[in-house]
């Protein structure tokens, strides 16, 4: 009896952990995203993160971009090529990296680049007392350091996306047109006839919308409710990965059901 | 100066994710900003559509002149229903027309081709009818009737 | 008890606990207006916690801080931190912003708070570093100073909106003596220039002594005594002795509360006492 009743509280303890959790990250994401902006001194913070977040994962985007697209050509060939319709490459390639792997792959790769790195950050600076610091200076924290960075991953995110898949579609041309020898002109068509902007390319980008918001908002949570020790940190930037990888494919189902399931 | 590296490095990145979806838009998926013109419905009944989907092309003589929108059953007819948007400047279709479902190539994709009828006949609206339909080849079919009539020679 | 004719916060019947454990149970402290006051006790009784009570960075489980009237735990969030522009804040490990230099770092919450220009606000902050002898450390990073440069520093921003309240948690600890001696005597010195309050968190009896008007010890969620240096150098109760003179046993014991040392010794692995 007694160990079922220290079952039950051991349960109801990690509901209600996780419960508030919740409801600390939301009203964290609730006065980022509130939070009044003041031109003059947030652009300058906001471009800044933009910076750190955005620019500084571009090399590897564009980098794994390119060879996700070079791969894609070359094993789609091989298949294709059986059926004689190995022209159809330039379409696999395209609607595979802009549906599904574009917004996926970036926001996993951002997930483990940009999203450890706020987490990391914001952590170090809570246990270095600067976000207290900053509170008793009179300057809210939540606005002055979270927001800008909200801000910069749910930006960012989306661009690079843009990027990966275009930079793809370039590496597929590279393996599929100047290697593989297929003519370019029906590379081309095959890819604009199937294809469509807004079903297809917005489609990715609102998904990528979705995995920014996700990403930055589990990175900089993990990062403001961290433990302010050096373990703490640790698991917080673990615990940032790990969440924001498991919520982007999760999310990454669900989405793709909504978006391409009655076709 | 270390700021203005950043900035400098934040408008590149900007101007790249904005190079990327204009790649994305025109060379990728075609997209023209000619193209965002109105459209009408016009309707067709098929005994079958076999495999044709909404969003497949309509053409005429080859080119794309619409595509479709639904299909669904006809619960009178028991027939498809395909509902197709034609763009509004294709506004010579008669309605003796008579739609067609084709296959691009051997394996590629079905889409739907309309043949005009005579010339001066009364010319489609929005809701109107093409009565005149060719079903989807499905080749079991195709190859029943062959070794039918290869058996009654 | 000329001290309390004026007097600054006046804290009542604080509680505050963290789960089970009361960090501090009915405290009452009355804070004098420009004095130097001192809250002393051992390691992990709660002083620092009681500044951030007082900074309205955490709220207290029931009872008042009256800062000039305003009631600290019942301010909106906005209001708190209009509050805050009067207040200062020393944190242990200085909390300096380490993406800025020296010089931002103090400019920081002039940039935020006014609207002054430019060459106004770098007359503000060179002369706040002048007085903690750091004008030549401006263009420095906070990374590039040595723990008690950085606390200077620290101290130049606290001061630097002019604040009728300063708070110094654990000013001293881990200061070589020079570093010590320097900011014991910035401390007074500041404390006397510019009139402010100042109240200081320290477990250092010889350099808080030196220093404070009036001081307040906490041990076990509770103010223990109180009084002038020369007052509490008086006290006989057996707590405050113990704490003052430093002596390492007396009613706080110098073992941590654990089972019968021989049991455990003489019980192997697994009869751990259990």
């Amino acid at each position: 009896m007694e160990a079922v009743i220290n079952n039950l509280i051991f349960l109801g303890r990690i509901a209600i952990d996780r419960v508030s959790a919740i409801g600390r990250s939301g009203m964290i994401l609730m006065h980022a995203i509130i939070a009044r902006p003041d031109p003059l001194t947030s652009f300058p913070l906001l471009i800044r993160q933009l910076y750190s977040v955005g620019v500084l994962s571009m090399i590897i985007i564009i980098v794994s971009g390119l060879f996700i697209g070079m791969v894609l050509a070359l094993q789609g060939y091989n298949i294709l090529v059986d059926y004689g319709t190995e022209q159809a490459v330039g379409q696999m390639v395209a609607l595979s990296l802009v549906r599904e792997l574009a917004p996926v792959v970036t926001a996993l790769l951002f997930a483990g680049r940009a999203g450890s790195a706020l987490t990391a950050e914001i952590g170090l600076m809570k246990a270095t007392e600067q976000l207290s610091g900053m509170e008793m200076i009179g300057v809210d924290p939540l606005r002055r350091i979270i927001a800008p960075r909200f801000w910069a991953g749910f930006i960012s995110l989306p661009i690079l996306t843009m990027i990966f898949s275009a930079v793809g579609i370039w590496g597929g041309l590279l393996v599929g047109v100047e290697w593989l020898g297929i003519y370019e002109g029906s590379f081309w068509s095959n890819m604009q006839n199937s294809v469509d902007f807004f079903d297809d390319i917005g489609n990715g980008l609102i998904k990528s919308l979705v995995f920014g918001l996700v990403v930055t908002w589990v990175a900089v949570f993990q990062g403001y409710d961290s433990v302010p020790t050096s373990e703490g940190i640790s698991q917080a930037t673990t615990k940032t990965v790990v969440y924001s990888s498991l919520a982007i494919l999760g999310l990454d189902f669900i989405l793709t059901a909504l978006m391409f399931g009655d076709l | 100066m270390r700021n203005r590296g950043i900035e400098l490095g934040v408008g590149i990145f900007m101007l790249a994710g904005a190079i990327a979806l204009t790649v994305l838009a025109i060379n990728v998926s075609g997209l023209s900003l000619a193209e965002q013109q109105g459209s009408y419905k016009i309707y067709a009944r098929f005994e079958n559509v076999g495999g044709l989907t909404a969003r497949s092309k309509v053409t005429m003589s080859g080119v794309a002149i619409g595509k479709v929108s639904s299909i669904t059953i006809d619960r009178k007819k028991l027939m498809a229903l395909v509902e197709m948007e034609i763009n509004e400047d294709v506004n010579y279709l008669t309605s003796d027309s008579s739609a067609s479902i084709l296959t691009a190539g051997l394996l590629g994709e079905k889409y739907i081709g309309v043949t005009t009828g005579a010339a001066d006949d009364e010319i489609l609206k929005e809701g109107d009818f093409i009565e005149d339909t060719q079903s989807s080849l499905v080749l079991e079919e195709l190859i029943g009737k062959f070794l039918f009539n290869q058996a009654s020679e | 008890m000329d001290f309390f004719d004026d007097i600054i916060i006046d804290i009542k019947q604080l509680t505050f606990s963290r789960g089970d454990r009361y960090i501090c149970k009915n405290i009452d402290i009355r804070i004098p207006r420009g004095k130097v006051t001192a809250i002393m006790g051992p390691s992990g009784t709660g002083k620092t916690t009681l500044l951030k009570l007082i900074g309205g960075q955490l709220k207290p489980d029931s009872g008042s801080i009256l800062l000039d009237g305003d009631d600290i735990p019942r301010l909106s969030r906005s209001e708190l931190f209009d509050v805050r522009e009067k207040m200062g804040m020393l944190f242990q490990s200085g909390a300096l912003f380490t993406d800025m230099t020296v010089f931002e770092n103090v400019a920081f919450p002039l940039r935020v708070h006014t609207k002054l220009p430019q060459d106004m606000i770098r007359d503000i902050v060179l002369m706040k570093l002048q007085a903690v002898g750091l004008r030549g450390a401006a263009e420095l990073m906070p990374s590039e100073l040595s723990g008690g440069m950085g606390r200077r520093v620290a101290l130049a921003r606290a001061i630097v909106l002019d604040p009728a309240l300063v708070m110094y948690d654990e000013p001293f600890t881990g200061q070589d003596p020079i570093a010590m001696g320097v900011l014991v005597n910035l401390i007074k010195k500041l404390n006397q220039a510019l009139g402010h309050t100042s109240i200081i968190v320290s477990h250092d009896i010889k350099e808080t002594l030196s220093i404070a008007d009036y001081i307040y010890i906490i041990a076990d969620a509770d103010v223990i005594a109180h009084g002038t240096p020369e007052e509490l150098q008086q006290n006989d109760s057996e707590q405050v002795r113990q704490f003052m003179c430093g002596l390492p046993d007396g009613p706080v014991p110098f073992h941590f509360p654990a089972n019968d040392y021989e049991t455990q010794l003489m019980g192997g692995v697994d009869g751990s006492g259990n």
